[in-house]
């Protein structure tokens, strides 16, 4: 048995809902930290941050799964719902920690906020694709929507790119770990392409 | 200087230094005295004497202004530059005057400090990022220092460099701004009483991470006109470049006044978040030049202020 067998044994070995009954931890721990003192003097901020930031890491280890299948073998497909859903979770939570603790409902500014400052327009662009997904992510939607499904899902890739970009449009000046990010994002949706590419060439 | 009213009072003759310092560090006071232990480290007290201009607003706690910080040549996270500042050397420090002044020269920092009345500047800031604090600074007006100096007549603008030393101030090694940290005011800002050069804050010296040892404080402008760990300062008749502004004209302006009705492109002003107020904290509205209007607005009359921002 390989490394490569023996990971996919063990990665088949977890049940899907493990996943979704692990998912709410990282951000019950943040919420408790920032209750008690241990997410600095700025809670407020860290916790978004927090949120966004590991919303960010789900969804590039969604776009990772078909990559890692094709290139390494290792299969998380059965995972890939869960993942994505997760994903969509955070984003969510991120998204109401704007909301409710930082502009504290403060509508007007919202509103004008999700309109006039692109980082947040993209943001909410970004969220805003998701939506369907999530929506879609059931047994029932794959079978009634047949192979429009597979269409309607490549919207992640949109989102992630937009994900990507607000970090980098939010933060001051060109910092280094959103570029990073965005180079992961950009990179694994190339990977989807180069092999497709060669092997059409291949075929000619 | 001459002629603002003076006291000798201490600020440690008002207030008990216990009642400045947070409750945790009260609680663990508390705790050594009762052991029977010194309570609390040795401190220098710096002796500053109150002054007009404080805000009677509550401080935040040394934890808070210690912890959150900009300070971008340690690192662009908040808690970098606490992390990370301890690695700079501040004794020697030497502070290089030039330009038009009629006594140029390199200053040590005991040069710079001996023989000014060191106060208690108890002043809001604000962070362009919409946070703010109130800090209580330790420090003398920049005018006394310029006016020992001497500004030559024509000089407009005054200029200043943060210090750069990549082996003690680890993120110059990458192209983050453009080092070296650059400011600069327009005379008559410079000059202003509430303009002040900060050694300390909480009665001790500066500590490292908010810009040891010597630094400017504008209370009225943004955070980041306020430059840290000073090495030099300049007097010009054009207006000198400064760092944010080179980086992104349209968001950083050299005024960067405090303004609640214009917006930073990509996020709004209106209201800001004091720091420290937990999970809960709620938004209050920011106040026009911080609410130095009083003192400072005349400075500005006649300048359309969404230009000039």
């Amino acid at each position: 048995m390989t490394l490569t067998d023996r990971v996919n044994a063990a990665i088949r070995a977890v049940p899907p809902w493990c996943l979704y009954v692990v998912a709410p931890v990282p951000a019950a721990w943040w919420l408790y930290l920032g209750l008690t003192g241990g997410l600095g003097v700025e809670p407020i901020k860290a916790l978004e941050h927090e949120l966004g930031e590991f919303a960010l890491q789900l969804l590039i280890l969604g776009l990772a799964v078909t990559p890692l299948r094709q290139h390494l073998r290792i299969n998380l497909m059965k995972h890939r719902r869960a993942i994505g859903v997760i994903a969509f979770f955070y984003v969510f939570l991120h998204l109401l920690a704007w909301l409710l603790l930082d502009m504290r409902g403060l509508w007007s500014q919202i509103l004008a906020d999700i309109v006039k400052r692109p980082y947040i327009t993209i943001g909410m662009a970004g969220f805003a694709l998701l939506i369907p997904l999530a929506l879609t992510s059931n047994n029932l939607s794959v079978r009634k929507l047949g192979p429009a499904w597979r269409k309607l899902h490549k919207l992640v890739y949109p989102a992630v790119l937009l994900g990507g970009l607000h970090y980098i449009w939010l933060v001051k000046g060109l910092q280094f770990e959103p570029l990073l990010y965005m180079a992961a994002i950009v990179g694994l949706l190339l990977l989807r392409w180069v092999p497709q590419r060669r092997r059409a060439m291949a075929r000619a | 200087m001459a002629g603002r009213w003076k006291n000798d009072l201490n600020w440690s003759d008002i207030t008990p230094k216990a009642a400045f310092l947070n409750r945790r560090q009260l609680m663990a006071g508390a705790g050594a005295a009762a052991l029977g232990g010194a309570a609390g480290p040795a401190l220098a007290d710096l002796g500053a004497v109150p002054s007009e201009y404080s805000t009677d607003m509550e401080p935040n706690t040394f934890e808070e202004i210690t912890s959150y910080n900009n300070f971008y040549e340690f690192g662009t996270g908040k808690g970098d530059p606490a992390e990370y500042a301890d690695a700079l050397t501040i004794d020697p420090w030497t502070v290089t005057i030039d330009g038009m002044v009629d006594k140029p020269g390199d200053y040590s920092f005991d040069d710079l400090v001996s023989g000014m009345t060191l106060e208690e500047r108890i002043y809001r800031f604000r962070c362009v990022e919409a946070w703010s604090m109130v800090v209580p600074w330790v420090g003398f007006e920049l005018a006394d220092l310029l006016n020992r100096v001497g500004v030559q007549d024509g000089a407009k603008y005054v200029a200043f460099e943060t210090l750069v030393r990549p082996e003690e101030m680890w993120a110059q090694k990458r192209p983050i701004l453009e080092w070296p940290y650059r400011e600069g005011l327009r005379l008559d800002e410079a000059m202003n009483p509430l303009t002040i050069m900060a050694t300390g804050l909480y009665d001790e010296p500066m500590p490292k991470q908010n810009g040891a040892p010597i630094r400017l404080v504008v209370p009225w402008k943004y955070g980041f006109k306020s430059i840290k760990s000073i090495v030099k300062i300049s007097l010009t008749d054009k207006e000198p470049p400064t760092t944010w502004n080179m980086l992104q004209p349209s968001e950083y302006g050299f005024y960067a006044n405090v303004n609640p009705n214009v917006d930073h492109p990509r996020w709004s002003q209106a209201t800001e978040r004091k720091v420290g107020g937990g999970l809960f904290a709620k938004r209050v509205p920011t106040q026009m030049f911080n609410g130095y209007e009083e003192e400072v607005a005349s400075l500005y009359e006649g300048m359309d202020l969404s230009r000039y921002y």
